[in-house]
């Protein structure tokens, strides 16, 4: 019998004003980055709530990242110092609780930086296939 | 054994009530057992007389019933603080969830609360209790008159006390103390240093015990939200036993979570889980993440102290780098 090819599943939370754009910006010039990225678009980094993260697990995903504005060039001037902190801790707390710290990733990413997007994305990728499935933080009842 | 006794607490009640300065005090009463004490409400001096309890199970943190006690009274309500109370209550005053002018607050000083759980543990078949200077006398079942020590069954947050010092009070009984340099995150430590294997392997173990008896949630007297979050029908969590370890551990996280910041660390949640999971290590663990990464803040120390995470500075370190703090192991 011959293996599935194991291809994971990434849930990118993307602030409407800066990551998003960026990502259509990798779009536009045509970079590569894994299909296997499902971008979530978020008013604001901020917006995303730590339950965010954790639902994202239930539901499959295999790694999630956030990606905002670059810290100081937040639409709504102070959004993402506080994504800053909140992320920190709730990474930390993970990691607290044995959950492997690659599964989790923040990047700033601006308007202006598809290249960086691309580059982010194929990176965070390439560190959760290495993981492999996550079984840490699954919910058996919402395998698919 | 608590220096301040009930004959003490009775007469300051009873005058601050006959008086007219309050028209009702919030203290302790005698449950089931000796050792269940219930937080309950007097507004007679008969009731106070006949029903009024103050011993060494008198842990329960009073700060948290005045959110809705003082709702619908008329007057002032007489409550009793142990110092790490009044750290909540001032929490609770940054938060404005009460009026202070409704709140005549006595603060009593305390020697270290005894736990249930350590007694019965020791002891079996409990009747009744006699708190003498030395130690106390549990009158068993089976075994006669043993003798505990205090010290043998003194609460894991008092061998870790924080705190002696009385931080917001109208009269102070007995003495105030002084913030105490206490080892209380060398267990954090020890978790930290561990591989995450073990961590996981740790914490699946104590949580998997978790009932989802919202105890933890409902003693917390930083977790005043009117809704929360485990009561919304949509969340496929509302009030039921965690159906996996996904469910436990998300509980666990987004409880803790919430009280980060604002935690002052008093261990009600862990002195009222009926299943002895060490959930203030949960809280813990945001406090002294919160210490190392954004400067030493207690919450409660103060009214009107900024909690850190509604604060930023420009410096803040980034999300991938509190993994790079110190030794932490890899």
């Amino acid at each position: 019998m011959q293996m599935k090819e194991y291809k994971p599943l990434i849930v990118a939370f993307c602030c409407n004003w800066c990551s998003y754009a960026g990502a259509d910006l990798a779009g536009n010039n045509r970079l590569n980055y894994p299909a296997d990225v499902k971008i979530i678009r978020v008013p604001c980094s901020c917006r995303v709530n730590p339950m965010f993260i954790l639902r994202a697990f239930q539901r499959g995903a295999d790694g999630v990242i956030l990606c905002g504005c670059h810290p100081g060039d937040c639409h709504y001037t102070s959004g993402n110092y506080y994504t800053r902190r909140r992320m920190a801790m709730l990474f930390s707390m993970l990691d607290y609780l044995g959950i492997e710290r690659e599964r989790t990733r923040v990047e700033w990413v601006s308007a202006a930086e598809g290249a960086k997007f691309a580059a982010t994305m194929n990176d965070f990728v390439a560190q959760v296939t290495a993981l492999g499935e996550n079984k840490r933080l699954e919910d058996l009842r919402c395998k698919r | 054994m608590q220096k301040i006794t009930r004959d003490q607490l009775i007469t300051k009640a009873v005058e601050l009530l006959s008086n007219g300065t309050v028209s009702a005090v919030l203290g302790w009463q005698k449950g089931e057992f000796d050792y269940d004490i219930t937080p309950a409400v007097f507004t007679t001096e008969e009731e106070i007389k006949n029903n009024f309890v103050y011993n060494d199970f008198c842990g329960a943190n009073f700060s948290k019933y005045l959110v809705a006690k003082t709702k619908k009274l008329e007057g002032k309500i007489l409550v009793f603080l142990k110092p790490c109370d009044t750290y909540s209550f001032n929490q609770l005053l940054t938060e404005h969830r009460f009026d202070r002018e409704k709140v005549y607050a006595v603060a009593i000083g305390c020697e270290g609360m005894a736990d249930v759980v350590k007694l019965k543990n020791k002891v079996d078949g409990i009747i009744s209790i006699d708190y003498k200077d030395d130690a106390m006398y549990v009158d068993t079942l089976y075994d006669g008159t043993v003798k505990v020590d205090y010290a043998d069954v003194l609460a894991e947050r008092c061998i870790n006390c924080k705190s002696k010092k009385c931080v917001a009070y109208d009269e102070l009984m007995g003495e105030d103390g002084e913030v105490i340099d206490s080892a209380r995150f060398d267990e954090v430590a020890r978790l930290e240093a561990m591989t995450p294997d073990e961590r996981f392997a740790f914490w699946q173990n104590e949580l998997s015990r978790c009932i989802r008896c919202n105890a933890c949630r409902d003693a917390c007297p930083a977790c005043t939200c009117e809704k929360c979050v485990f009561d919304n029908p949509n969340s496929g969590v509302e009030n039921k036993a965690p159906a996996n370890s996904f469910e436990e551990q998300m509980f666990h996280i987004i409880r803790a979570y919430h009280v980060a910041g604002r935690c002052t660390d008093c261990g009600e949640c862990s002195r009222v889980c009926p299943q002895n999971i060490p959930l203030h290590l949960l809280n813990r663990k945001f406090i002294k993440d919160i210490n190392e990464c954004y400067g030493e803040y207690q919450a409660g120390a103060e009214v009107g102290s900024r909690a850190p995470l509604v604060d930023y500075t420009e410096g803040d370190l980034e999300p991938g780098e509190v993994f790079e703090r110190g030794d932490n192991n890899a």
